[in-house]
């Protein structure tokens, strides 16, 4: 078959493929052996169809590829409307390329109801893939909502101790914050008589919407809030570190590495492409907001005596980072706050995945049980080290080139707000080579700490692509920009103090 | 004025136009017949079957009746496609009561011949009540429906509980329909008529009468106690907790679709003034007092009366919408509440086993891991309820919130949305208590029969469809609005000549 005629539909197989295969999965007898297996498979399968799209991404094009636009409900007018740009591209492929990973990394640690939980795990990635295409408003709410749900059970029923609280905060934390984004929504339906987020863009900057100059406030806000509670943005940011801590390793994966994103993602095309002159009144608060996060979550996270909570509260720290790219409206600024929401999921996850590995030999994630371990696992202290430095932002690794963008464009916008996010970097290196010391380096203090078994092949599996992809996007990260930039460009268009390219073509 | 009555004798199209009722009484007055002839032990199932059939003979006569839209019976009922969506959503939420009956009747040892004779002369009262344009008319038959559920109420009649919700629904019941009845007397000194259509003509050619705005509020008390709208909404918990759990899946469904469609019928045909406060505030106090009731509760039962009183109190926000908007968004929440709500109730009656014993949220704890399908299919209920997307729930809070927006209801819409994620929390509970929580051994799990299974099949199918393919029934609920805001002349110039 020829490859290109794919295209035309090539989102909904995408978005869909994994979907499919969970209710394919539902015909599984219960304790079948081969579920694990075919879950990769699919998830696989779905990640080779999104390369499909990176492949044939036209850089230079500007607006949204591989669109496809059905009529779904006549009234009200829905319809099914997908595309990609440059900045939903590769948020689609961080998710398809996560989700392997975490069948992987879930092949032994999940023993009890495992048919459940891959079937939770493919639908939980056609609501992400939903998310980050859908340029139907109605549709967009339709698959964020989706999220919720496979998310709170895949933190409920399969997390540890404290599941049922953590789950049942995320889902209230996020639901109730999202009725006002479906509030903003109706609102703008009401008002221009579509969902379709084009023809709502072009309404709001013809100045066609009546009685828009009132409301702009309100819809803005009404979708920040939804936004800020998923980012997390502090002061909203409290269900994250319950949420990570008792979510399977899995869950903590796509809910740092895919689900905070969708905050940022929305952020980025609704707020600055709805309401660009309410974003620019509010940027000043909203980036004190992102700049406490940075440096509260760096803070927090160094106090803290979990592991898990330790990761968790740096991606407060990180994602503070974004919001900050974001609303600096430069170039740099936004290229780099894209390129940061990748290279976190690539490396929170994989800090996920490893702190995972080490639950799963030692049931406990309190940093003080550790110690030494660098003798008894060598492979996967390297693997720890790796991940660690991406995260630190060391250059020739992926969180390096974020955070440098992010900060050129912060002191191009305003000196200050660079000065103090520069701090967020130091205070990362604290933490996580701290973190990193107390439980690698030194000799073994605890007895059956000598007797921990190194990485399986399937870990290995998980972890290597996660390594080597942290370490590409270090080195070239062209291959993402050039998609990104033009998107970005044309995402501040209504913004003047655009400031030259980033990308030298 | 009444002389002209006599000298034409109906035609045989308004027969068409009342089969469903007949049909539903004829197989009523079968079910009670036949009961003394069959034995004990097998009438259960056999009159279960014949009730069943009556009311898919229901059915098909209702829709089989839309091809014959018009008056009958001296401009007393009106057959348009607003009439005939409720009486397809009625005698389907009766059918399928029937079938989730089924079993229940011999588990709790219920003697069956009144049982489904009650149900079907119910239907009739509930069906006609949405067909009918004649307040008298309405009055009846919001009697027969009422009459019929207060029995069916008191059924267990070996539990105290439910003799209890029996009694307070009875006399609450009747005390509300007094109102009613007084309203309807008033609205006839107002406008000289109790033909909705003459009462709208009053209503917009002269200056309305203070009268009237008397005559919509006493209506409008007595048919929010119907629909279990706040303030008049006290009963509920103590009914539904008393009843047995099929007819509560009844109870809170048909005659609450029945009695929104008179409302609807009063409010908008008749073009009621004065009703915009009177239902923001019920409405506003609906959502809100019923979420936070329904936070503390334990009983399964209680949670889901106070959840409808909720899901009211959403519903009554389309009613202070504009008409163009607001009826086919009430109409549509109706079917969607009706299957998402049905469907919770079988799964209630299924699990509560003898005596209703097993309705606290405890006994629903681990039920996940002790089967699985079932608390699938209450968790597809319950995220309706919520109003997640892929379910009907979604669609028709949707509908209602568009609809109230488009009106400049923001208040209202903000006020509706925080309560929708209030009401997320105690949904939840159950599905945390299903999915999360260490099973209970000392709670029998049975296997699920025929009737309920069949019960679940419908119910589940009919909330996803109107989740994911909501547009032909909201197409239809559009075009019935139409119907509804536009009357045609009145056929029979009977009444026009007394006056």
């Amino acid at each position: 078959m020829n490859i290109e005629t794919l295209s035309p539909f090539i989102l909904s197989l995408v978005t869909f493929v994994p979907g499919g295969g969970a209710l394919l999965l539902l015909l599984f007898p219960r304790r079948h052996r081969d579920i694990r297996l075919f879950a990769l498979v699919v998830s696989l399968l779905t990640f080779i169809l999104s390369l499909h799209l990176a492949v044939h991404f036209h850089n230079a094009q500007p607006g949204f590829q591989f669109e496809i636009d059905h009529p779904w409900i006549n009234s009200p007018n829905i319809h099914y409307h997908m595309g990609v740009d440059g900045v939903s591209l590769w948020l689609v492929i961080l998710t398809t390329f996560l989700t392997p990973l975490c069948v992987l990394i879930s092949w032994h640690s999940i023993q009890d109801r495992v048919k459940e939980f891959f079937i939770l795990l493919l639908i939980m990635e056609t609501a992400l893939i939903g998310v980050f295409i859908a340029l139907d408003l109605f549709l967009f709410y339709f698959f964020w909502e989706s999220t919720l749900i496979p998310m709170a059970l895949l933190i409920g029923v399969f997390g540890h101790e404290h599941r049922v609280y953590a789950a049942v905060k995320f889902f209230l934390y996020t639901m109730l914050a999202s009725v006002f984004m479906l509030a903003a929504i109706l609102w703008l339906y009401a008002k221009t008589g579509s969902f379709d987020f084009v023809v709502i863009e072009n309404a709001i900057r013809g100045g066609q919407v009546p009685g828009f100059a009132g409301a702009s406030l309100w819809l803005f806000l009404g979708f920040f809030v939804a936004f800020a509670v998923k980012v997390p943005l502090f002061p909203v940011h409290t269900w994250l570190p319950d949420a990570h801590v008792e979510a399977p390793t899995a869950g903590s994966v796509l809910l740092a590495g895919v689900l905070l994103k969708m905050g940022t993602y929305g952020l980025l095309r609704f707020n600055l492409g709805l309401f660009p002159e309410q974003a620019r009144q509010n940027a000043p608060w909203i980036v004190v907001l992102a700049l406490i996060g940075i440096i509260y979550g760096a803070l927090v996270a160094m106090v803290q005596p979990n592991m898990k909570k330790l990761i968790a509260y740096s991606s407060i720290s990180h994602l503070g980072f974004v919001v900050l790219g974001i609303f600096s409206f430069t170039s740099a600024g936004l290229n780099g706050a894209m390129f940061i929401m990748l290279a976190h999921g690539v490396a929170t996850g994989g800090l996920f995945m490893l702190a995972g590995i080490l639950h799963e030999r030692r049931h406990t994630y309190e940093i003080r049980e550790f110690g030494g371990l660098a003798t008894p696992m060598p492979m996967y202290a390297t693997f720890f080290l790796i991940i660690v430095l991406a995260s630190v932002g060391l250059p020739l690794l992926n969180g390096f080139i974020g955070e440098f963008l992010v900060l050129s464009g912060a002191f191009q916008a305003r000196a200050i707000y660079g000065i103090l996010a520069a701090t967020g970097v130091i205070w990362s290196a604290c933490y996580l080579l701290w973190m990193y010391q107390r439980v690698f380096f030194g000799k073994v203090t605890h007895e059956v700490n000598n007797h921990v078994p190194d990485l399986s092949g399937f870990e290995q599996a998980a972890l290597w692509p996660a390594a080597a992809v942290a370490l590409i996007m270090g080195v070239a990260p062209l291959v993402w920009l050039r998609a990104i930039d033009p998107a970005v460009q044309t995402a501040l268009v209504p913004f003047t103090q655009t400031v030259g390219k980033v990308v030298g073509q | 004025m009444n002389t002209a009555l006599p000298q034409t004798l109906p035609h045989a199209a308004d027969y068409i136009r009342v089969l469903p009722e007949i049909i539903l009484s004829i197989f009523g007055m079968l079910v009670m017949v036949l009961e003394p002839v069959f034995d004990e032990r097998r009438s259960q199932k056999s009159l279960g079957a014949i009730a069943l059939v009556g009311s898919l003979a229901a059915i098909a006569a209702s829709i089989y009746q839309s091809q014959y839209a018009g008056f009958a019976f001296w401009n007393m009922v009106r057959v348009d496609s607003f009439s005939v969506f409720f009486h397809v959503l009625v005698t389907i939420i009766g059918a399928v009561v029937i079938l989730s009956s089924y079993e229940y009747m011999a588990v709790q040892r219920i003697r069956a011949g009144e049982y489904y004779g009650l149900i079907l002369f119910g239907l009739v009262g509930m069906c006609l009540m949405s067909s009918a344009v004649e307040l008298v008319l309405i009055f009846i038959s919001l009697e027969i429906s009422s009459i019929s559920t207060y029995i069916l109420a008191g059924f267990r009649r070996r539990e105290a509980s439910s003799a209890e919700s029996s009694l307070k629904y009875f006399l609450l019941g009747s005390f509300a329909t007094a109102f009613f009845l007084y309203g309807v007397a008033l609205m006839f000194g107002a406008t000289g008529s109790t033909n909705i259509d003459k009462i709208s003509q009053a209503l917009q050619s002269n200056e309305v009468p203070t009268l009237a705005y008397l005559a919509i509020a006493l209506m409008f008390v007595g048919l929010g106690f119907k629909v279990a709208s706040a303030p008049f909404h006290i009963w509920t918990p103590d009914v539904y907790e008393g009843a047995p759990a099929p007819i509560v899946g009844l109870m809170s469904t048909a005659p609450k679709a029945a009695a929104f469609a008179v409302l609807l019928r009063i409010l908008f045909e008749a073009n009621a003034p004065g009703r915009f406060w009177l239902i923001w505030v019920s409405a506003a106090l609906s959502m809100t007092l019923g979420n936070v009731g329904a936070l503390v509760q334990n009983n399964i039962k209680r949670l889901l009366a106070y959840s409808s009183i909720a899901h009211a109190g959403y519903l009554l926000v389309a009613f202070a919408a504009a008409p163009q908007v607001g009826i086919s968004a009430a109409m549509f929440y109706a079917a969607s509440y009706a299957a998402m709500n049905v469907g919770a109730f079988a799964v209630v009656s299924h699990l509560a086993n003898y005596g209703e014993k097993y309705v606290t949220l405890d006994d629903y704890a681990g039920l996940a891991r002790r089967s699985p399908l079932l608390a699938a299919t209450l968790t597809i209920f319950l995220l309706s309820l919520i109003g997640i997307p892929i379910t009907g729930g979604f669609f028709a809070k949707f509908y209602v919130f568009s609809a109230a927006l488009r009106s400049n209801l923001v208040g209202l819409t903000i006020i509706g949305v925080i309560n929708s994620a209030i009401g997320a929390y105690y949904y939840l509970r159950i599905i945390v208590m299903m999915y999360m929580r260490e099973a209970r051994t000392e709670v029998p799990v049975m296997k699920v029969p025929a009737g309920i299974a069949a019960a679940l099949v419908i119910t589940v199918a009919a909330t996803i469809y109107l989740g994911v393919l909501p547009g032909r029934v909201l197409d239809y609920a559009l075009h019935s609005a139409d119907g509804l805001m536009h009357v045609p002349a009145q056929v029979t110039p009977l009444n026009t000549a007394a006056r």
